[in-house]
């Protein structure tokens, strides 16, 4: 049998779908690759996966029974990590998962189960990261607007942490990155994408887009920021630590004033 | 709000409250209701952190530095001559509001100098908590400062609207705050606690009642104590901490190094170092004492009334009470268990877990995270392999420090930095 290469189409149900394709089929040398990605094998034969709904939901119910619930979200953050080669390893995971009759999340003795756990690991810290350094700024037509570029496609994660928090105001949380976002109507929050301009500055509040009062409140916040420092106890190592430098590019407290 | 004026004072009022260090905003159960603003369960989010390596998780000011007393240690104090200024209620809940819709912060923490009286002071701090609640319909965290002699009524005011509430006692002994504060009394500290306290008792025990009985500052007390500004030493500021861990339900005591901050006689000078190291020890202890099952008699006494400061204070317990030791970490109880130096309380329960399987060798210690370098001297386990010199303690002491590339050596090194 020749070693296939099932392309999808990033979506977790997509790659649930391969993932039901595998088990179809019974293949047994076989990769997933997301086709934003490919990268043709020099021996493997392309085959591209329909994403269809009701297979993921099947292949997904399955392997929650198999799993503890932290095993499925370790397993769900390490796709979003959209790290390469990922989808391999989540394959051999669940794989190894529906060949043992016991639960095996825990077992971190086996390889791309410890490996998972550890991306897993990453992708949480880096939801943790968002919820904190998150900067709404007031748009002129009154929606909180906040631009992220996240290591991981966390987005997903903690749309959950911002709709419990910000029930009363409309919120956009956009992935410049990623090119989408999350809009909050005060109902409910929906996937979207956005056009903006080619000279759009995102580190700058521009006054064509943001309300006049969005000024006085970034420019108090950095005025708290520095009167709370103690001169005398700095420490900057520390301070980059918490706030790995690559992070001060949208907080407002870091910019020049 | 005229923004130029807001400017000026938070500049003012900010400077003038970041000397407390308390800034957790955990520990609260206050969720978002009817689709208000904000959400205080779970764990606190630190947005920012300061140069200084702080967590910014507060807006954290006073409402005035106006101030009728003359505490020595405070830059506040009334012959201070620097600008004084005072937000209007208003004030204080728009920047709140306008902070924490930007996901600025978790909440306010609101502090003040006394200006004409206790009960004055503390009425418009329960203003701001209650405009907040009742008109913003704001459900983030807010602690308050107890004012000092505020009156019982306004105490239990200002726990129906905060989450926390807190009396710095500041300075650690009578005779200290006799020396410095003239105008304060211990009584006037200790009223509004032994208030907040009976209050949270009776809540609790109300709430088993009847269920709708409104939160009373659902995330505690806390208080803090300035090191190094009037000469104590360790044992009796550990002691005072003690007695109010055990008389008042105190979530925490912080502990907060001096800062110099004037040229008066009776304190450090300007440009004497931050006791930070010190600071560090004394959390250490408190941990001990909270979570580790020390007494605290057992780490501070009349014979020893200073904490080393080249190593931590378990360490320190353990070379002095060599006796103890070594541990056989396969059949110990908990108890001594957290008593070996280099083992966390984590590591504590995975051992207690994992020997149910097998007996544990070094291999499998060092996996749980065990740090054996300075473990080592004080512990056997199912291996032949193990410490059998009969080292004295300073010995030990000294394998250890040579070995260890330990945060406490960057502390140590840090504060000389700061002459560098
Ligand atoms: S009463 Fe409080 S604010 Fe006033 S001087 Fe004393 S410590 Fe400072």
């Amino acid at each position: 049998m020749t070693a296939k290469n099932l392309i999808y189409d990033g979506t977790f149900d997509g790659f649930l779908s391969a993932v039901f394709y595998v088990f179809e089929h019974k293949l047994k040398t076989v990769t997933i690759q997301n086709e934003f990605t490919v990268q043709q094998g020099l021996f493997s034969e392309n085959e591209t996966i329909h994403t269809n709904e009701a297979k993921a939901n099947r292949v997904w119910k399955g392997i929650k029974s198999k799993l503890s619930s932290q095993g499925s979200y370790q397993l769900y953050y390490a796709f979003l990590s959209e790290q390469s080669g990922v989808e391999d390893l989540l394959l051999d995971y669940i794989q190894y998962t529906f060949s043992q009759y016991h639960k095996v999340d825990k077992d971190y003795s086996h390889p791309s189960i410890l490996k998972i756990a550890q991306i897993a690991k990453s992708v949480g810290r880096e939801k943790h990261r968002m919820e904190a350094f998150v900067r709404f700024r007031l748009t002129k037509d009154d929606i909180y607007f906040a631009n992220i570029e996240p290591d991981f496609n966390v987005l997903p994660l903690i749309e959950k942490h911002f709709k419990r928090r910000y029930a009363d105001q409309k919120w956009v949380i956009y992935d410049i990155k990623r090119n989408y976002g999350m809009f909050y109507d005060l109902k409910n929050v929906e996937v979207m994408q956005m056009d903006f301009p080619d000279n759009f500055d995102f580190t700058k509040t521009n006054d064509a887009f943001f309300a006049t009062q969005e000024f006085e409140f970034q420019k108090l916040w950095q005025d708290y920021f520095k009167a709370t420092n103690i001169e005398s106890r700095k420490n900057m190592k520390l301070h980059i630590r918490h706030i790995p430098k690559r992070y001060w590019k949208y907080l407002s407290e870091k910019q020049p004033i | 709000m005229s923004f130029q004026r807001t400017q000026e004072k938070l500049k003012i009022l900010a400077d003038a409250a970041k000397y407390d260090v308390s800034c957790s905003s955990s520990g609260s159960k206050r969720a978002n209701t009817n689709k208000g603003l904000g959400d205080a369960t779970g764990m606190g989010i630190c947005h920012s952190y300061t140069e200084d390596g702080r967590c910014v998780s507060l807006l954290k000011i006073l409402l005035t530095n106006h101030c009728i007393f003359d505490c020595a240690y405070c830059v506040t104090r009334k012959s201070n001559d620097v600008k004084r200024a005072a937000f209007k209620v208003q004030e204080v809940v728009d920047l709140t509001i306008n902070f924490y819709r930007r996901n600025y912060i978790e909440g306010l923490f609101l502090s003040s100098g006394i200006f004409k009286s206790a009960d004055y002071t503390m009425e418009r701090l329960v203003a701001v908590a209650k405009k907040l609640r009742q008109e913003e319909n704001f459900n983030g965290y807010i602690h308050l400062k107890s004012i000092p002699g505020a009156s019982d009524e306004l105490m239990r005011e200002a726990g129906l609207y905060a989450d926390r509430l807190s009396v710095n006692i500041e300075i650690p002994t009578e005779a200290g705050l006799k020396k410095l504060a003239p105008d304060k009394k211990r009584e006037d500290f200790i009223k509004p606690m032994v208030k907040v306290k009976n209050e949270i008792i009776q809540y609790n025990a109300e709430k088993k009642i009847i269920k709708s009985t409104p939160k009373f500052a659902p995330a505690g007390q806390s208080t803090q104590m300035i090191i190094g500004a009037s000469g104590e030493n360790d044992f009796q500021i550990m002691q005072t901490s003690n007695h109010f861990y055990k008389n008042y339900n105190l979530k925490r005591v912080y502990y907060s190094g001096y800062v110099p901050i004037s040229y008066d006689s009776r304190l450090p000078q300007i440009g004497s170092e931050v006791p930070m190291l010190r600071e560090n020890r004394l959390y250490q202890t408190d941990w001990l004492m909270r979570f580790y099952g020390f007494d605290v008699s057992e780490i501070l006494n009349e014979k020893h009334q200073n904490l080393d400061l080249d190593v931590d204070p378990k360490l320190s317990w353990a070379l002095r009470n060599l006796h103890e030791f070594p541990v056989d970490v396969n059949t110990a109880d908990q108890r001594m268990l957290a008593r070996i130096p280099g083992l966390g309380m984590k590591s504590v329960f995975k051992i207690i877990n994992a020997r149910r399987f097998r007996k544990l060798n070094w291999e499998h210690l060092k996996k749980i995270g065990v740090a054996l370098n300075r473990a080592q001297y004080f512990m056997v386990c199912e291996s032949n392999q193990f410490e059998k010199r009969d080292l004295t303690p300073e010995k030990i002491k000294g394998f250890i420090l040579q070995n260890s590339t330990s945060k406490y050596q960057k502390t140590l090194s840090n504060q000389l930095n700061l002459f560098g």
